[in-house]
Parts: structure tokens; C-alpha cells; sequence
């Protein structure tokens, strides 16, 4: 009688289950009977580089520090936009400067508005307007 | 553990291409073969030390090429520069939180005593006073062979350690601490300035 054609498969998940499963034994036998575990409150602290490690782990940051990064950013964005403005200044027609003014105007509200709501102040730092 | 097989019995089943080893010998060759220091560098001799695992000199060769920037997965502590006292306890700290077995290379005059900054107020005059050190190597830096021989010194180290008896390893005793208490910032010193466990400088007799 001639195996089953997907026989070898079996194999292959023998060899691949003990592959790994074997030197993982070999190495707990090792620790379990020739090598003593030698644990301590500070070899199995939390390592921080050397200093003692401080609180927990799962703090909360404020989302202030959000509104902040996205605010900064699209304002580094603007002044991607203003450095061509600028360099070709002397050169734009009417319309090209109303364009660039409208623009400005918009990201200028849009900072006022955020003002207004608050979200420059850090997280506490002024009581009301949030 | 003795050698329980004959030297010449063993050459001669080596030209026949039979290998006959010991566990002990398996062991410590593949542990010698395989040494991971901690990535940590504290003064100038961190520089040599650099220069001893990047090309030129090649630590590869020994196996010791995998600096590892946590202590969990080294073997090695390279003490390589000047020690002060504020360093002091994040060192024992490191090395306490390093598995077994561990070594320590003190790297340079400074690691050793002090080095020209002993007489100084803010550096440990050695690292042997609070951590057990393996391989001393002197200079000022000590240059990339220098730190090579010291890593050939372990190796040999390591190659001679006991896996049984009276005089087996300290990571297999378990007598043998493996955490050393971590100094405090004192007054004006270190607290305590040395531990007595570990340092035992020699008696000078002045005649």
C-alpha cells in the first residue's frame, strides 16, 4: 500500500513541533537540575537603566499635549507654504497675494478659535474656557 | 570534576575521528564561545572599547560581538571608564540585575582605583569595592588589545570553572549571592564605602 500523498505534511509538523520543542526541554532540564535560579527583589525589578524605577507603568498622559502637536504642526506646514511666497514676492501678480492673504486669514482664525478655546493653556494652568 | 578520560587515549581517538568530551567541557565551550557584554560605557575607555567591537580589531572573533543594551541578556559587564560615586549604585544596580552567570571586566586605571581622579572627591576608588571582579585590565585607556587579552582571560576563565565538587562555579553554588547591595548616597560619602564581602584589598607592610 503506498502512503497518502499529504503523509509527508505529517511529518513536516513532527519535525517542526519537535524541532523547537526539544532544545526548550533540553534547556529547562538544564535549569531545573544543574543550575539554581538565583532571583531577588532587584534582579527582577523593573529595569530602568540602572535607577530605580518610579510609579506605574500605565500612566495617562493629557491630550492637551495633542491639541498642542497638531496645532504646531499645521503651523509648520504654513510656514512651508510662506518661504516660496516670500522668495517670489516681487513677482506675483494681484490675485497670486490675495490667495496667500486668504489663507493666512483662515489659519489665523483658526488660531484664534483655539485661543479662545482654550487649548494654549496647558492642561490647569487656567481655570474656565475649556 | 577529574578528567575521566585518558589524555592520550583522547588524542588517539581524535586522529581515529572519534570526539570524546565532557559536559563540563561542552558547557564552558559554548558559554566561552558566546560571552554578551552589556552595552555601557562610562568614560574614554568606552571609546577603546567601541574600537575593540567595530572592525578593526573585530571582538567578533571571540564571540563577544552581541552587546546587549539591557542587562537581562548579557553576561558580561564591561566597567569601562571613570566610576564616580553618583554612577556608583546605577552600576551594582546593573550588575545585580544581570542573570547568571555574570562577569566583570574593570576596564582602565579608573575602574580599577581611581585612576588619576583618586584622589578626587567624587570617584569610587575601584569598582571591586562593591561589585566581584573577574579581569583587571590597567591603562589609560587600555588599548582594543589589551581589552581583547582580558576577554581571552575570561574565556580561559570560564573554560576552567567546576560544574561540580568543592569548587564549582559561583553561579551553580548556591551559597554564592548573586545581588550586592547597593550603596547609598551618604553625607559625604558613599554608604557604605566598601563592601566587606567583596573587597579585600591586600595589606600594605610598609618596612
Amino acid at each position: 500500500m503506498t502512503p497518502d500523498p499529504y503523509f509527508f505534511l505529517v511529518i513536516f509538523a513532527g519535525v517542526a513541533l519537535i524541532f523547537p520543542v526539544m532544545p526548550l526541554g533540553v534547556a529547562w532540564i538544564w535549569r531545573r537540575f544543574l543550575q539554581p535560579p538565583k532571583p531577588g527583589p532587584q534582579k527582577n525589578a523593573t529595569y530602568e537603566c540602572g535607577m530605580e524605577s518610579l510609579g506605574e507603568a500605565q500612566v495617562q498622559f493629557q491630550s492637551q499635549y495633542y491639541l498642542y502637536c497638531i496645532i504646531f504642526l499645521i503651523f509648520d506646514v504654513e510656514a512651508i507654504f510662506l518661504v516660496p511666497f516670500a522668495v517670489a514676492f516681487t513677482g506675483l501678480p494681484l490675485g497670486a497675494f490675495i490667495a496667500i492673504l486668504v489663507f493666512l486669514l483662515l489659519l489665523l482664525e483658526g488660531l484664534v478659535w483655539a485661543w479662545s478655546k482654550g487649548c494654549l493653556d496647558w492642561a490647569g494652568m487656567r481655570k474656565g474656557a475649556r | 570534576m577529574t578528567k575521566q578520560i585518558d589524555e592520550g587515549l583522547r588524542s588517539e581517538l581524535q586522529k581515529r575521528g572519534v570526539w570524546v568530551t565532557s559536559t563540563q567541557e561542552l558547557y564552558n565551550w559554548g558559554r566561552r564561545n558566546s560571552i554578551w557584554p552589556l552595552q555601557f560605557g562610562l568614560a574614554c575607555c568606552a571609546i577603546e572599547m567601541i574600537a575593540t567591537a567595530a572592525s578593526r580589531y573585530d571582538l567578533a572573533r571571540f564571540g563577544g560581538e552581541v552587546f546587549r543594551p539591557s542587562p537581562r541578556q548579557a553576561d558580561l559587564m564591561i566597567v569601562a571608564g571613570t566610576v564616580t560615586k553618583k554612577m556608583a549604585p546605577q552600576i551594582v544596580r546593573l550588575y545585580n540585575q544581570m542573570p547568571d552567570p555574570k562577569y566583570v571586566i574593570s576596564m582602565g586605571a579608573c575602574a580599577i582605583s581611581g585612576g588619576p581622579f583618586k584622589q578626587g572627591y567624587n570617584v569610587l576608588k575601584g569598582i571591586d569595592r562593591y561589585i566581584p571582579v573577574d579581569v583587571y585590565i590597567p591603562g589609560c585607556p587600555p588599548r582594543p588589545e589589551a581589552l581583547l587579552h582580558a576577554f581571552m582571560e575570561l574565556q580561559r576563565k570560564i573554560a576552567d570553572q567546576q560544574l561540580t565538587g568543592d569548587n564549582k562555579a559561583a553561579h551553580l553554588n548556591r551559597a554564592q549571592p548573586s545581588e550586592f547591595p547597593v550603596p547609598a548616597f551618604g553625607a559625604h560619602d558613599l554608604e557604605p564605602p566598601s563592601n566587606p564581602d567583596v573587597f579585600r584589598p591586600p595589606k600594605l607592610e610598609r618596612t
